[in-house]
């Protein structure tokens, strides 16, 4: 079948012609892009924590009365709340593992410096930066992330401090990420760093396979995995814990810890929001990339659908007012099939040229989206996959009419002059 | 005659119902997508104060220097030192100093459990400067600041909760152990995005519970509850030194009413920069701004990312609709060539045959606004799976969004008709009436 004759048909239908064009064009730009952007958030929403998350529920609570002061008389009896409160926790039944920390992974709530390998780095001129996690020695048992090198704290590593004071800790053990980062060879163990400008010496003692910082906003984004977990009870007048359960028994602890800890001490702020899971702290910090890939996922699907029920639309159209032409064709010899393939080819042709557009106005949009929400470069793959979607939405919309106009009887031909 | 070319036009949406379906449904769903997520636009990105933004700036003075601050741009808060210089000088016609705290009191309603109640350090003259209203009693003024007293002011919210709703003032409140005079109870005010204090806490939170006096908190020691962001060797051990080092935390307001006096003061900040750097605190000339409300917002990213997006994407779904709808009228109109082609043999004009069928496509886009209204109230609640609670409430169907469903759908599809009625409006009589 030669296209000239095709084309110079279409001439006579630029409106149509340029309406699907467009459509198809357009359709292309957003779904590759809104594709695109449902893989990015998908992938955020799949990086493992490298936490045991079922098992896992955090305790926000506030004492009522406690003194505010920095004096070491207010310290010692926060300290000493705070130690009660472990004590209680630890006794729970359902209770596998108990840690004071000012934040988890997910929660956005961030600690974060720097770490140089000299002294006196300030943050620029710094090595790394770091977020901190401050527990005892069940912090890495109770967040469940695994030793890879070095040894864990001891209870003697353990010291208390306010939460003003920024004196740094004497050792820290960091995530692998971090560790290799400062040293490249993998031999952060037993070395020296230095946080925050600082002039005294931090040592490394151990190394954990992955712990993620606590932010999930962009600005985290080029230290994500580098993290520090010091052996620092912090001190104030409202604490965190993190609570590690006996597998399966995670509610049960949770419904028994807040009688718990009102029985150790009633004068404490303890309300809804105190108790929270971490399958909620999961589900709050990627609420907006869930929703926005759902909502990606919809427009896409309807927006397809639209532009399928466009393309049945003017096709139908054009096949009644080709009506009488088809008749004659079929009356000269044109097979049902070749009908068909014209109708199919002509779109093929219309689609074609809208998805060469359309690739350039993806690509366009994809620059647009760089430039004013902070995404990436989408790969090619993408605009070919797109590519390949709209072109079979094109033939499969397109068939319903073309099957129609393959059946007009060549008889049509002979009716009406 | 319009009467009578609605009534053709609505009867023409039977003649060809699975076309009509297919435009309705095109222009429902995208009139709909783009008002769904132009309610939440609206919320996040609206004015919060419109007859003072123009009046109400924020002071910053970069105390970090080209190393450490954020990419040129100076802190969004102050250190204490500078806050506390910034205050005395009092070059405003009206300032305040704020920071969020987070206290716990005891209701008399619940089984006397402890809670925890939000609220923000203010001085004497926020209540003025951003006028908040007062129910019972008033704000306190700047020698109450002074005397440091131990003044509260409780919201509408708060007071109910506390004191039945009674006129508190004048009554003693214990607020995480301290006691405190109530002075004012200030009616029902959040202004949405909560202007104030975006730099240090989320725009769309809950109403805060309290404002108490700000020289009293800094007296007790009280934590900020919100951001606190500091640069370089950090060497305090604390709170006295803590205020002296560059950690930023506390946010400053001031009121200038002409240009003249922003002018003045922006002079005010830069001499107060330069003295700095002339004493050697600063190693860097003076870096100062002084944005309005709207400038702050802006400055601030308040609008989420989130939505800037979906208004985008719902947009652009729009336009593909539209797109959609002309050549979808374009085939319904062009099936009609023989009665246009009657209609003109009989004496209608051009004019008469355009606007015959731009008034059919208002219709359709009636019917279409319609489709959307109902797609748009269904959305709504869908508005909670991507924003955070404290957005997705803001968004809600009201009167206008209902009117600017309905207008928008209608213009778009009678600006979608511009050129098929056109062409409708082209035929010739002749060509038609021969061929039948």
């Amino acid at each position: 079948m030669s296209v000239h004759p095709m084309i110079a048909a279409l001439r006579k239908h630029k409106a149509g012609v340029i309406l699907i064009a467009m459509q198809i064009a357009l359709t292309l730009a957003i779904v590759c892009n809104a594709i695109f952007i449902i893989y990015t958030r998908v992938d955020n929403v799949r990086r493992p924590s490298g936490l045991d998350e079922a098992n896992l529920f955090l305790v926000t609570q506030q004492w009522v009365g406690a003194p505010s002061g920095d004096d070491p008389d207010s310290i010692a009896k926060l300290d000493a709340l705070e130690r009660e409160d472990l004590a209680a926790l630890r006794a729970m039944p359902d209770v596998e593992s108990v840690t004071p920390t000012n934040s988890v992974p997910l929660l956005n709530s961030s600690w974060t410096g720097s770490v140089a390998l000299k002294p006196g780095s300030d943050l620029r001129g710094g090595t790394a930066r770091t977020a901190f996690y401050f527990g005892d020695e069940n912090e890495l048992a109770t967040l469940g992330v695994r030793l890879v090198a070095g040894r864990n704290f001891t209870a003697a590593d353990v010291v208390n401090r306010a939460m003003r004071d920024q004196r740094q800790p004497s050792l820290v053990i960091v995530s692998k990420a971090l560790g290799d980062k400062l040293f490249p060879k993998g031999d952060a163990v037993g070395k020296a760093v230095y946080f925050n400008g600082d002039t005294m010496p931090t040592t490394i003692v151990g190394e954990v396979e992955r712990l993620q910082v606590p932010s999930t906003s962009s600005w985290s984004s080029g230290f994500f995995w580098d993290t520090t977990i010091a052996p620092i009870r912090l001190n104030a007048n409202f604490s965190r814990y993190l609570i590690r359960t006996k597998p399966g028994r995670l509610e049960a602890a949770m419904r028994a810890v807040t009688p718990t800890l009102y029985k150790t001490n009633p004068m404490r702020v303890l309300d809804d929001d105190s108790v929270k899971s971490f399958a909620d702290i999961r589900s709050d910090a990627y609420r907006a990339d869930i929703g926005m890939a759902v909502l990606m996922g919809i427009v896409c699907l309807i927006l397809l659908a639209v532009t399928a029920a466009g393309i049945v639309g003017l096709t139908s159209f054009w096949v009644g007012q080709r009506h009488r032409q088809i008749g004659v064709r079929r009356a000269l010899g044109a097979r049902k099939i070749d009908i068909l393939h014209y109708f199919q080819l002509e779109n093929l042709l219309i689609a074609g040229i809208g998805a060469l557009i359309g690739i350039a106005l993806a690509i366009g949009l994809n620059m647009v989206l760089i430039k004013n929400f902070e995404m990436s470069r989408m790969p090619i793959v993408y605009v070919l996959g797109g590519l390949v979607v709209v072109l079979l939405l094109g033939q499969a919309a397109v068939f319903v009419p073309a099957r129609r106009a393959s059946n007009v009887p060549p008889v049509v031909a002979t009716r009406s002059v | 005659m319009f009467a009578y070319y609605l009534q053709l036009g609505v009867r023409s949406l039977k003649r060809n119902p699975v076309l009509t379906a297919l435009m309705v449904m095109a222009i429902g769903f995208g009139v709909a997508a783009s008002m769904i997520t132009y309610s939440v636009f609206r919320a996040v990105s609206g004015n919060p104060i419109p007859d003072k933004s123009s009046q109400l700036f924020v002071p910053q003075i970069d105390n970090w220097g080209p190393q450490q601050n954020e990419k040129g741009e100076p802190s969004g808060a102050l250190s204490y030192i500078d806050a506390m210089a910034v205050m005395r000088a009092h070059q405003a016609t009206r300032q305040t100093l704020l920071y969020p705290v987070m206290l716990s009191a005891l209701p008399h309603d619940v089984n006397s459990i402890p809670v925890s109640i939000n609220g923000y350090a203010v001085t004497g003259d926020f209540f003025s400067m951003f006028e908040v209203p007062f129910l019972y009693g008033n704000g306190w003024n700047a020698n109450d600041d002074d005397r440091r007293a131990a003044d509260v002011v409780l919201t509408e919210e708060f007071n109910q909760r506390m004191f039945g709703g009674a006129n508190s003032v004048g009554r003693e409140i214990t607020l995480s152990g301290h006691d405190y005079r109530i002075v004012g109870v200030a009616k029902h005010w959040d202004p949405s995005p909560r202007f104030y204090a975006v730099w240090s806490d989320s725009a769309f939170q809950d109403p805060p519970d309290f404002y108490v006096l700000l020289n009293r908190m800094l007296d007790l020691k009280t934590d900020s509850s919100g951001r606190n962001s500091c640069r370089g060797n950090l060497t305090f051990t604390g709170w006295d030194e803590w205020l002296q080092s560059n950690c930023v935390w506390l946010m400053p307001w001031v009121e200038l009413d002409t240009a003249n006096d922003v002018a003045r003061y922006h002079r005010f900040l830069e001499g107060y920069a330069a003295d700095q750097q002339h004493v050697g605190r600063f190693a860097w000339p003076p870096n100062v701004r002084l944005r309005d409300v709207m400038a702050w917002l802006d400055q601030m990213n308040v609008v989420p990312p989130e939505s800037r997006i979906s208004m985008v994407v719902a947009l652009c779904f729009f336009v593909i609709c539209l797109v959609n709808t002309i050549g979808l009228l374009l085939a319904k109109f062009m099936r009609r060539a023989g009665e246009i082609g009657v209609r003109r043999a009989l004496g209608a004009t051009r004019r008469e045959i355009y606007s015959q069928y731009l008034i059919e496509a208002a219709a359709v886009g009636l019917a279409g606004g319609g489709l959307g209204l109902l797609l748009t109230s269904i959305g709504m609640s869908g508005v909670g799976l991507l924003f955070n609670a404290d957005i997705a409430r803001l968004a809600h169907l009201d009167v206008s969004l209902v009117g600017l469903t309905l207008v928008v759908a209608i213009l778009a599809t009678v600006a979608a008709a511009f050129y098929p009625a056109w062409r409708a409006a082209q035929v010739q009589p002749a060509w038609q009436l021969k061929s039948n």
